[in-house]
């Protein structure tokens, strides 16, 4: 009920929606392109570096697969900062930025199973191993499905996007527990672990295309993000014009 | 305080209840898993905690839906938002109360089950021990999903698939402390502390969880 | 001790509902709030009663008994819903409200016996709460007014599905709740039958919301 302080109504001003939209359709072409451009690079240094003798071409799966799963986690973390902005400060763009990053989250760790168990062919000889690390995303895949799921069962936008907005805090704060328990229950029946993806074990060759993928796909995420977030600012317009038809054809007021 | 918690047990013994309806549920599971993977009794003892654990589980999200939304539903979830006790307070006592009402029937049923399954009397106790300290997590954070689905006409099955990821560690530490139990290499303390560790956390974090989401969801 | 309120406005949704509402109701002394259906009557009742945050400005009990962070904690709130448990008979419900709501300072409730002869209904607190008819219900869920002190009562259409002797009885324990010193606000289409009431008049919907899209 109280004012909100000097500092915040600044920061108000600065991310309201029509501004924001202004600066969305000045970035998007740039950062799309550089992002282009940053993909065109990765996937020349994915397919010019040689394979590892071990893995053979194989290998390759990973300037995709490592990226993806690297932004499986920094999407959720981007959702918990909106959660925090949505409960915290109780800015509109929070909402709709959480609302806008769950479907590519989703999509993004999707993309990291799915190459994953594509890896996993060749390598372990089956499509999928409960593997600590495929485990833990396959459950993150899961709470995006969830977060979704209960965003579509809400009719009411600001409603639904603080009701989440807990939940994703909720998730932020498990998933550690969730990972730790994982990492436990599979070093308890399966000791042996298949590839180690850490530091030392890779090569500067693999780990310049790695990088420059990386970045590529983060940058692809801002750019999707804030088009799905202009997305769902429009959505959001075109319902409240919609209402004030409504009303103004009753002829009520 | 205490007459919450007393009402809140009054209510699941009366009519329309759901006391027993989840340890009929839990039992109903557990007796179909042998038709499912045959009446071998090494097979079933082998997998007879897990199995125990994972009804259990399925038991105790069943009637969490109900925990706020009968509530809101006859106006009394109003009142208790607006008291001046603390809601996490309010929260954290319907939670104890469903949890006797609801989980501590499964731990008590438990021993039963796992005859049937074969099991010898130390993985029966462990896995009463080990439910005994799992299902208040389990509950407290069902209580955090419950109140978020409060508002949904069809909440119960989403509060289930909001809820289940979150419970996987309980399980995870709860199965495989009743194995370290009956294998002798592995040590039962660590995982069965754990356990508790967790219940503790989601003890807190359920209600504050829950009571933020229904002063956000009150229309 | 006074009620005041400044400048409220309150949205559901994306719809700004009302607009810039004050008023101030001394001790002893019950608005009525009137307007025609959707006016928001009920949301307003909603706002003072903490249950849903407005959109801008403030209400608050000045010069109470105790000091209260939120008018909600001061206030007893009786809505469309009765807020009382069918399985449980009548005496579980009131006892369990008494317990749980505790007195306010300044105040006290009166026994659950007593709360039900008030109402008018003695002799049947020992049935289920769900056996009872509408208005046996409805006059049950006034007598949870009774059983705990609260300065301040918020109804919301009190005397909906009630007749005319009801309604007077209703009329009744408002003013001696007056009497106390406490203060009433109630949305209602029927005059409540009290002496000297204020008015606060509703005009409805006041426009989508300034639009932050």
């Amino acid at each position: 009920m109280s004012e909100p302080s000097l500092a915040i109504r600044k920061f108000s001003d600065l991310a309201n929606p029509t501004r924001f939209l202004a600066l969305v359709a000045t970035v998007w072409p740039w950062l799309a392109g550089l992002t282009l451009c940053l993909f065109a690079v990765g996937l020349y240094l994915s397919f010019t570096t040689v394979g590892d003798y071990q893995q053979g071409e194989t290998v390759r799966i990973m300037y995709v697969h490592v990226p993806a799963a690297w932004l499986s986690m920094m999407c959720y973390t981007v959702m918990a900062l909106s959660a925090l902005g949505t409960l915290v400060w109780r800015h509109p763009l929070a909402d709709v930025s959480a609302k806008a990053a769950a479907p590519i989250g989703a999509c993004f760790t999707l993309v990291a199973l799915i190459t994953g168990s594509l890896w996993g062919k060749p390598m372990w000889g089956t499509w999928w191993v409960w593997d600590a690390r495929l485990t833990s995303v396959f459950v993150l895949f899961l709470m995006y499905l969830g977060l979704i799921a209960l965003n579509r069962a809400m009719d009411e936008p600001t409603r639904a996007a603080k009701v989440s907005a807990v939940l994703i805090l909720v998730g932020f704060v498990n998933i550690p527990i969730i990972k730790f328990s994982v990492e436990w229950w599979n070093t308890l029946h399966q000791p042996a672990s298949v590839i180690r993806m850490d530091g030392p074990t890779i090569s500067g060759e693999f780990l310049r295309p790695l990088l420059v993928m990386a970045v590529a796909f983060t940058l692809l995420f801002f750019t999707l993000h804030i088009l799905a977030m202009r997305n769902e600012i429009l959505r959001r317009r075109i319902a409240v014009l919609r209402r004030h038809a409504a009303r103004s054809a009753g002829g009520a007021a | 305080m205490i007459a919450l918690l007393a009402r809140d047990l009054k209510l699941s013994v009366r009519a329309g209840g759901g006391a027993l309806i989840g340890v009929l549920f839990f039992m109903t599971v557990v007796a179909v898993i042998p038709f499912g993977v045959g009446p071998d009794l090494n097979l079933l003892s082998r997998i007879g905690p897990a199995i125990l654990w994972i009804g259990a589980l399925l038991a105790s999200l069943l009637g969490l839906d109900r925990l706020f939304q009968a509530e809101r539903e006859d106006g009394s979830l109003d009142l208790l938002l607006m008291q001046e006790t603390p809601l996490v307070l309010t929260v954290f006592v319907k939670c104890v109360a469903h949890w006797v009402a609801t989980g501590l029937p499964l731990v008590i049923a438990s021993p039963l089950l796992g005859l049937f399954m074969n099991m010898d009397e130390v993985a029966i106790g462990a896995t009463t021990l080990t439910l005994l300290a799992g299902t208040p997590a389990i509950t407290f954070i069902g209580a955090a999903g419950a109140a978020i689905a409060v508002a949904l006409p069809r909440g119960g099955l989403l509060v289930s698939i909001l809820v289940l990821p979150l419970a996987i560690p309980v399980l995870i530490f709860g199965v495989s402390a009743v194995y370290a139990a009956i294998q002798d290499p592995a040590p039962f303390l660590p995982p069965f502390l754990i356990l508790i560790a967790i219940n503790l956390f989601f003890a807190v974090l359920g209600p504050v969880a829950a009571a933020a989401a229904l002063r956000l969801s009150s229309d | 001790m006074r009620l005041v309120a400044e400048g409220l406005s309150a949205k559901r949704g994306e719809d700004l509902i009302f607009q810039d509402i004050s008023f101030e109701i001394p001790r002893g002394e019950a608005l009525v709030v009137k307007g025609p259906n959707g006016s928001g009557k009920s949301t307003l009742l909603r706002v003072l009663a903490g249950l849903l945050p407005a959109e801008t400005g403030t209400a608050k009990l000045v010069a109470a008994a105790q000091p209260v962070e939120r008018l909600g904690e001061a206030c007893h709130y009786l809505g469309h819903r009765n807020a009382m448990k069918r399985e449980l008979t009548v005496d579980e419900n009131l006892v369990f409200w008494k317990a749980f709501f505790g007195d306010f300072s300044g105040g006290a409730g009166i026994s659950v016996d007593e709360a039900v002869e008030s109402v008018g209904l003695r002799g049947i607190v020992h049935l289920p709460f769900g056996y009872l008819s509408a208005g046996q219900q409805r006059r049950m869920a006034m007598a949870k007014l009774l059983v705990a002190w609260r300065p301040v009562w918020i109804l919301d259409e009190p005397t909906a599905a009630l007749d005319a002797s009801a309604e007077a009885m209703f009329a009744g324990l408002v003013t001696t709740h007056l009497a106390r010193g406490g203060i009433a606000i109630a949305a209602t289409h029927q005059p409540l039958g009290l002496e000297g009431v204020r008015e606060l008049r509703m005009t409805g919907f006041a426009g989508v919301g300034e639009a932050v899209w």
